[in-house]
């Protein structure tokens, strides 16, 4: 392993390059409405996920004396996170122009949050994860600050940061203790020193812990999601749109780094801790998510109760389960991001959309509109055809192959009290009358792109083969 | 040769298709002229196809055609096809039904003219053609089961063809339930059939079955069931729903409430006899199991005598006609139970003759008196209607069994049959087909003296517009007159004693009761001579003497019999119960037993305990647990720190190891 290889690195290299070209670009531009900053910020996505298609070869490759890989995993995952971000940048944009709090930064701290992730997901060091993991997490505090005049905001913006603070706390507690253990801080060279010592120390799980805690926080899994709802609701619907889409992705290849190819020796003792975390995170996430009134916190109620699911795949312990995960997360920040870009749809300067009460009727006011939010929802809740069926299929099956015949059970009926709240917004839209009769504003492009984000959800659905194999394909050796 | 009776079989069979999706479908844009036009000419084509084939089986000796067209599909290594097996029976019955079918297409245009649901009249009945002939056509079970189940339907949909007749509903609804039992009973011989050959196939079944005596099941208890036994059983169960025999026929009478059309069509001519035909196509299989022979012998005796009897205190003239059906394929089974298949099949034919002619010179009477059918109110109508009368008395001659008309040679054969079988229950079902004539003959004679001569009850009003039917009305008449008096005098030769069904028809040895009958056999004038010195002519004309007296005599006395009788009349006009029982133990037990599910399983337990329960209880419990979402920061970062301590509670044991790795405790 050497420092060369640096060919591998050419998508983060300019995506780094452009983004503070963006910022250049940005500063010295007075466009009020950051156009040339905003397509600049795009363009640079575009490259960047491009230089991924081309620098992708499929194999694992190490660049900078181990710090970096690049393999399956990470080429599909960086693809998507940049597909994902480019759209939810787009999102963004209409969001800030209407409510009239567009600044030019915005899309830099994307841009760099955007980096953080590709970092974690190349990661193969303990201390790059750290540092992806910081980049984005930095980002993200700024990006829901951004509408400083907004108290909720603001305040959304201490809590995430302050919980934040604690989890990546005891993340480098743990990445501490695994180094006194076992000497490196490299993945491969922590799972080798591991795999020798057939009775490996208490200590490493005691590590494992803290180290767990951390993926925990990032994706949000019980009890260490308490930031999301208040984040999510208190953050512009933009920035938790952003937050609620690709950074998922970076969190589960975290997740994939840090426990199978570090932690890979202690899988019998992580699969544990991740099936509490799981069962909790669909328990508490689908039950109170019935409770609000607010969609933007049901949603964050929701999104906890995915991510139990996703961990689902992650107890698996396997290849398949691994793959059931990615897939999920894929659906996951697929779905969401058209929940919430339904919301910024909706709202209008100074009114956000963001009460259930909103979507009454709106099947009346919009046929074409509440069709796709049907869409979305019967999606979430998985019901076939659409993309959430089958990614809830993948899961359990890999988690019924895998012999946890009872947590499928438990899963399949926890998603069963979750079908309530999705299907009640789709009864709202369809049966109940409208609070106003107008049909919703939104440019033409708004609707394209939200079409375009929902129909993916059919069309994939209708096809799930491909999405499928290609996440077997991530992790078959 | 195969190749040419192939595309004549693929025409026979979708060319009624083809009509009644036409009609069906695009019935509004043909118009009502369009839509019975495309059927009657589906059906034309078929009927001259079907008649080409019969050519060509039974006058060139073609070989039988057995094919596979395609495979439909293939499951654990059985394969199901769709193809045709054409021998002599199948042709005898492809041009006996398209031929009727025909007749009653063209009749149906005079009888539906003013309705509005003509195009969709053609439509069923070309449909109903259709499934009839992939019925008869089949190779294979499967196939036969389809054809069975698709007659079923249409039947039902053209029973409820007026469809805002309360009793038209309830009479479809009893066709389809009751027809759902026999459809269990040959559901379950199907299955056994695959289960214990391995095929679905006609050929590799009967191939196969021989080898399959001896060996037994047990179905209830201890009892061993000869396999065979049991499989013509529950085949025959199928039959007896759809065939109407006792107990499964209380439909039939109830599906009077279709269009008369439909009536002659499916309740008489053709559909009814699909489980005749049945087992007569199963012969193979029924000849090896005596049990079942003599299931079947009682049970259609029993039909035969005593459904023919309610023929005699009804009023209503389609269901004197409909229980003198019940009581003919009563006859029909009768003539299969004795292993006279041949004859079975031969009455089949006569009858589906003489009965669509009796059926639609009934309709012709309906016609004329403005939807009128109670017998109470007709009478003295020959002057009126010569054709009508004069075809449905020579319908009436074919059924009482007059010497020389089809029916006579057909009713007789299978009497004598009868007589000459050797299995256990010939005696009783002797005593039933022999007064059975008699019967029959009364409530002929009953139905033509009510409706054509006796009094005339047709009220004035009525009276003014009483005029002899349409052509396309009477013309059927005419034409289906002549099969019903010609055909057995030339069929009776060939069809039961020369060898006609040899390929179609099997009959062991011990049971051929026709080969004893036909040693005796010299000629068609023999058999009528014959005739005349048997006991079933006298009997005939013995009920033709009491309706005559009855009826045309002396019209106050049915009343005074009948109200002597008492409880006999009682017990006739309640149809001996079977209605009254069906509806107060299975209807209403079902129903009960429903209400009673739906009442404690669906809306206490299921709705109440196990939807609104658990979705109560997830509310509260959900609403209990947001206040856990307190909003401050500290209360966050403890629920972190409370999930930091379980995890390394749970999961970090050796606590003491740990500490003196951290030096803070003496390592042990």
């Amino acid at each position: 392993m050497s420092i060369d290889n640096l060919s591998l690195l050419l998508p983060e290299i300019a995506l780094l390059t452009l983004a503070c070209a963006t910022l250049m670009v940005d500063i010295f531009s007075n466009d009020p409405k950051h156009g040339p900053g905003y397509w600049l910020a795009q363009l640079t996505l575009l490259v960047t996920a491009v230089l991924v298609l081309v620098t992708y070869t499929g194999d694992s490759q190490y660049a900078m004396a181990g710090m970096f890989v690049s393999d399956a995993m990470s080429g599909l995952l960086k693809f998507a996170i940049c597909i994902i971000s480019l759209f939810a940048l787009f999102y963004s944009r209409e969001y800030l122009l209407r409510h009239d709090i567009i600044k030019g930064e915005y899309f830099v701290l994307g841009l760099f949050a955007v980096l953080g992730m590709l970092v974690m997901v190349s990661a193969n060091n303990l201390l790059t994860v750290y540092l992806g993991l910081e980049l984005l997490s930095l980002s993200l505090y700024a990006m829901v600050a951004i509408h400083r005049d907004s108290s909720s905001a603001s305040e959304a913006a201490i809590k995430y940061f302050v919980l934040g603070a604690i989890a990546s706390g005891m993340l480098l507690y743990g990445i501490s203790i695994l180094y006194g253990v076992t000497g490196s801080l490299e993945l491969g060279a922590v799972a080798q020193v591991l795999e020798g010592q057939s009775d490996y120390p208490t200590l490493a799980i005691f590590g494992l812990v803290f180290v767990l805690i951390g993926v925990a926080f990032k994706l949000g899994a019980v009890p260490f999601h308490m930031w999301l709802p208040d984040v999510y609701q208190g953050a512009p619907t933009a920035v938790t749109l952003f937050i609620g889409s690709a950074p998922k992705l970076a969190a589960f290849a975290m997740a994939i780094r840090l426990l199978v190819d570090g932690l890979g020796p202690l899988l019998p003792d992580w699969q544990q801790m991740l099936m509490i975390l799981a069962v909790l995170s669909m328990a508490t996430g689908n039950l109170i998510a019935i409770a609000q009134t607010n969609i933007k916190r049901m949603l964050a109620y929701s999104t906890i109760a995915h991510i139990g699911f996703l961990l689902l795949g992650l107890v698996a312990g396997n290849a398949g389960g691994y793959a059931g995960a990615m897939f999920y997360v894929i659906t996951y920040a697929l779905m969401s991001m058209g929940g919430f870009a339904m919301i910024i749809l909706l709202g209008r300067k100074g009114a956000e959309a963001d009460q259930l009460d909103d979507f009454s009727g709106l099947a009346e006011r919009s046929p074409w509109l509440a069709f796709l939010m049907l869409i979305l929802m019967f999606s979430m809740a998985g019901i076939p055809p659409f993309l959430g069926f089958w990614a809830k299929w993948f899961v359990l099956r890999e988690v019924i192959q895998a012999g946890f015949v009872w947590i499928a059970l438990l899963a399949v009926a926890f998603a069963i009290v979750g079908a309530f709240y999705y299907l009640r917004v789709v009864k709202l839209m369809y049966f109940d009358e409208p609070r106003e009769p107008d049909e919703p504003q939104c440019s033409t492009p708004l609707r394209t792109v939200l079409s375009v984000n929902g129909l993916s959800l059919l069309l994939l659905g209708l096809s799930p083969g491909l999405l499928m194999s290609l996440c077997m394909a991530a992790f078959s050796p | 040769m195969a190749d040419y009776l192939t595309t004549l079989c693929l025409i026979v069979v979708l060319a009624p298709l083809t009509g009644s999706m036409l009609a069906g479908l695009f019935g509004s844009a043909l118009g009502r002229a369009g839509a019975h036009w495309v059927t009657i000419i589906g059906v034309a084509i078929a009927t001259l196809a079907s008649a080409l084939v019969f050519k060509a089986q039974v006058f060139d000796g073609a070989a039988v055609l057995n094919v596979n067209l395609y495979e439909w599909a293939a499951l654990g290594g059985i394969s199901f096809n769709i193809g045709f097996l054409v021998d002599s029976l199948t042709a005898t019955m492809m041009l006996v039904v398209t031929f009727v079918s025909w007749m009653i297409h063209v009749y149906t245009i005079g009888y539906m003219h003013d309705d509005p649901g003509y195009q969709r009249f053609f439509s069923y009945i070309s449909l109903f053609t259709f499934a009839m002939l992939m019925l008869i056509m089949a190779n294979n079970f499967l196939q036969l089961f389809f054809g069975w189940e698709a007659v079923g339907l249409v039947s039902y949909l053209l029973i409820g063809f007026w469809f805002k007749r309360e009793s038209a509903i309830f009479a479809n609804m009893k066709a389809f339930l009751v027809n759902r039992v026999g459809d269990f009973g040959f559901l379950i011989g199907i299955a056994a059939i695959l289960f214990y050959t391995g095929s679905l196939n006609y050929t590799t079944v009967f191939a196969v079955v021989p080898s399959l005596t001896g060996t037994t099941i047990n179905v209830f208890g201890n009892a061993d069931w000869s396999v065979l036994s049991f499989i013509c059983i529950a085949l025959f169960i199928g039959a007896m729903g759809k065939s109407a025999q006792v107990p499964l026929h209380v439909w039939l009478p109830d599906s009077m409430e279709g269009p008369t059309p439909i009536s002659a069509l499916i309740h008489a001519a053709t559909m009814v006899t699909a489980g005749i035909f049945m087992v007569a196509r199963m012969s193979p299989l029924f000849e090896l199991s005596e049990a079942a022979l003599t299931f079947i012998l009682v049970i259609g005796a029993t039909t035969a005598l005593f459904m023919g009897l309610l023929g005699v205190v009804q009023h209503d003239i389609k269901r004197v006609i409909a229980y003198s059906t019940l009581s003919q394929l009563g006859y029909m089974t009768v003539a299969l139970g004795a292993s006279a298949y041949s004859a079975a099949i031969f009455h089949l034919v006569t009858h589906a003759f003489f009965k669509a002619l009796l059926f639609l010179g009934a309709g012709s009477v309906i016609i004329a008196l403005h939807h009128e059918q109670d017998m109470r109110r007709m009478g003295r109508l020959s002057r009126f209607m010569p054709f009508t009368w004069l075809t449905m008395l020579a319908g009436t001659l074919a059924l009482v069994g007059f010497p020389g008309t089809s029916g006579f040679f057909s009713k007789d054969a299978i009497i004598e049959a009868v007589h000459l079988s050797e299995l256990p229950g010939a005696g009783y079902a002797y005593f039933c087909v022999l007064a059975g004539v008699f019967i029959t003959s009364l409530y002929s004679f009953r139905l033509l003296f009510l409706v054509f001569h006796g009094r005339d009850n047709v009220d004035s009003h009525a009276k003014g517009h009483l005029f002899e039917s349409p052509p396309v009305v009477v013309l059927p008449l005419l034409i289906l007159a002549v099969p019903s008096l010609l055909l057995g005098l030339v069929a009776i030769g060939p069809l039961l004693f020369g060898g006609y069904f040899a390929d179609a028809i099997h009959v062991a040895p011990a049971h051929d009761v026709l080969a004893r009958l036909g040693e005796d056999y010299h000629g068609v004038l023999g058999f009528m001579l014959h005739g005349l010195m048997t006991p079933p002519l006298w009997l005939a004309v013995a009920g033709f003497i009491v309706a005559w007296y009855c009826y045309q005599l002396r019209p106050e006395l049915p009343g005074r019999i009948a109200a002597a009788s008492g409880g006999l009349y009682r017990l006739l006009l309640n149809k001996y119960g079977f209605d009254d029982f069906n509806q107060a133990v299975f209807a209403r037990g079902a129903r009960g037993l429903g209400g009673l599910l739906w009442r404690i399983g669906d809306v206490r337990l299921i709705d109440g305990l196990i939807v609104n329960g658990s979705a109560n209880s997830v509310r509260r419990f959900s609403g209990l647990i947001r206040h856990a979402q307190s909003g401050f920061l500290y209360h966050y970062a403890f629920a972190m720190i409370v999930g930091l301590v379980l995890l390394l509670a749970l999961f970090v044991q050796d606590w003491p190891a740990l500490l003196a790795q951290y030096g803070l405790m003496q390592p042990r």
